[in-house]
């Protein structure tokens, strides 16, 4: 089971602001989630090496050479809000 | 005229182009005609204005072609299916969209899905559900669930989709059309919109076997902007088995039996009895951890998506949501934005994720996880020492009506059954119909070894072949539906 103040722990971690009403519904949806998942438990995996990633490619880098990226103001167009030749955030100084 | 052009397959119009028969510009015209009059929910944009002309010589000489929601593509909403990134036009295009472009398959329309491809019914997008063209009251599955109904539906001569753990598969399978996920690391995931990135991989849905082929042969190969992706062995042929003498089908008992519906199974079992009558040796065989799968990928995929969702702050594109009352409150602005943006299916996987990775629970959930994925991989790899494929029904259910298993998750994540343990395995699978139950279709899914897409692709295409499933109830139902509305073809056609 996952509780209330759980909920609220995972959702400060996730960047996640939950509504008043989104709390309880959620700890209960994650509980019977959490719960049938939890069947992994039983089984006997001593010894067994986690995978990762399925392809068998390891190391592959490479050259560090400068490429061609997007145009700033390309990117910049997309931008909820800008400053000058950069993103604009709320600022915890200002 | 225009009515004809519809009934043909992407191959058949691809021969058509290319023997001057009919022209790129036309068959475009119809479609896009189509496209915007549809009534099923399908598609989140639909192109106008003048379509550039294919590549000359191009092998695929202008079959137009619908892409999911979740490929970037430069200029043109590209949202997964999500508020939080309503009206986001990238600034450039998904390799794949890229390569088929480029071979000869404009892009037509984006389709609908699930937001950021998390759902099995398409009901947790936030541009509304699709309807499945088999009954109106029913989901199409998810979450490439536009890109399923609108071939169904004769919408769209083909589609593009993703599959992280049957995305594809299980809608096409309630859509009544072929879908393929191809082996991990077949195709460039370079532009799509991320979801689980060890999982992810794009694929056809398709109106048969053959054009599945088609579309994968112009999809696959080595992209330098995608770490994962692999070069391709050989190159992907067209198929042309009609028998399949000393094919050898694997029935792994642990999805073939308990959870599956009645009618599934019958339809199944009548599959299998004609792919006997081909050649077939059928024998039963066990994937003992296939039972676990479900659980594993229930923790695995929203992990990723935990950490792949994390770009979604509100500050480089997309939503933000600020709070004129606290204006130099970051964090408040980021936990805003994604409480705003996120819809309640995103917000649970994220929450389950964070929970799995989280310090004190990370060895009980996500590295357990990761060790029964191994357990999965050494099922499948010693099944395909005794046989070429295995096989299963896709989905465990026809297609359920609208609203049935949005109030239970668990309910939902079951529609996944039988496809997450090839997902964790990264092996190629496709699924055809194979008939229907209570009027509705059902998929049979063929699953074989890393890179087997082409004779998994010919044992698919001589059990199509043999079972002759008749598509027509759907190709009638996509809306601006009679002969009379398919004449209207002409409005809006490019140059």
């Amino acid at each position: 089971m996952i509780d209330r103040d759980e909920v609220l722990h995972v959702a400060r971690l996730a960047r996640l602001q939950l509504s008043e009403d989104e709390i309880e519904p959620m700890a209960r949806e994650l509980s019977v989630v959490l719960d049938h998942v939890a069947k992994i438990g039983e089984l006997d995996l001593d010894g067994v090496a986690p995978t990762t990633h399925v392809a068998e490619v390891t190391g592959r880098l490479r050259a560090d050479e400068p490429c061609e990226s997007l145009p700033r103001e390309v990117v910049l167009a997309q931008a909820p809000d800008v400053s000058g030749d950069g993103f604009l955030v709320p600022s915890p100084q200002a | 005229m225009s009515a004809d052009l519809l009934e043909l397959s992407a191959a058949a119009a691809a021969r058509e182009l290319a023997a001057g028969e009919i022209a790129a510009h036309e068959l475009l015209g119809v479609y896009r005609a189509r496209a915007v009059a549809e009534e099923l929910n399908c598609f989140t944009w639909v192109g106008d204005g003048e379509a550039p002309a294919p590549p000359p010589g191009s092998p695929l000489g202008g079959v137009p072609l619908a892409v999911k929601d979740l490929f970037c593509t430069e200029g043109v909403p590209s949202q997964s299916g999500s508020r939080i990134l309503e009206g986001y036009r990238p600034p450039y295009t998904a390799t794949v969209v890229e390569r088929l472009r480029a071979a000869g398959a404009p892009l037509l329309a984006k389709t609908n899905q699930d937001e950021f491809a998390m759902g099995s019914s398409n009901e947790n997008s936030a541009f509304g559900p699709v309807l499945n063209p088999w009954d109106r009251t029913r989901v199409p599955g998810g979450s490439s669930g536009g890109s399923a109904a609108a071939v169904a539906a004769g919408l769209a001569p083909w589609a593009l989709g993703t599959d992280t753990g049957g995305s594809i598969r299980q809608p096409a399978a309630l859509c009544g059309i072929v879908g393929m996920k191809p082996t991990y690391g077949a195709v460039s995931r370079y532009g799509m919109i991320a979801f689980a990135s060890s999982l992810d991989q794009a694929g056809p849905l398709t109106r048969d076997v053959t054009d599945a082929a088609l579309m994968l042969r112009h999809m696959i190969g080595r992209d330098k902007r995608d770490a994962t992706s692999l070069s391709f062995p050989h190159e992907i042929a067209l198929p042309s088995a009609e028998s399949l003498a000393g094919v050898r089908l694997g029935v792994p008992a642990e999805l073939s039996g308990e959870g599956i519906e009645d009618g599934v199974l019958d339809s199944f079992m009548a599959a299998l009895r004609r792919a006997e009558e081909l050649g077939a040796e059928i024998e039963q065989v066990s994937l003992p951890h296939a039972p676990h799968a479900l659980s594993a990928y229930y923790v695995i995929a929203p992990a990723e998506a935990s950490s792949n969702l994390a770009r979604f702050d509100g500050v480089r594109y997309g939503l933000r949501i600020d709070d004129p009352a606290h204006p130099n409150d970051l964090l408040g602005m980021y936990t805003r934005t994604r409480h705003d943006g996120f819809g309640a299916e995103v917000k649970r996987r994220i929450m389950l994720g964070t929970y799995a990775l989280s310090s004190g629970y990370y060895d009980a959930y996500y590295g357990r996880a990761q060790r029964v994925r191994t357990k999965i991989v050494e099922d499948f790899r010693s099944v395909f020492e005794r046989v070429d494929f295995v096989v299963t029904p896709t989905s465990p259910s026809v297609a359920f009506p609208l609203g049935s298993r949005t109030g239970d998750p668990l309910a939902m994540y079951l529609s996944d059954f039988c496809t997450v343990p090839m997902s964790l395995a990264g092996i190629p699978a496709i699924s055809i119909p194979c008939g229907l139950s209570e009027g509705l279709p059902v998929g049979l899914q063929l699953a074989g070894p890393a890179f087997s897409e082409n004779k998994l692709l010919d044992a698919a295409h001589a059990i199509e072949r043999k079972l002759a499933f008749d598509p027509t109830p759907a190709r009638m139902a996509g809306g601006a539906g009679g002969p009379d509305a398919r004449d209207g073809g002409s409005a809006g056609a490019g140059a």
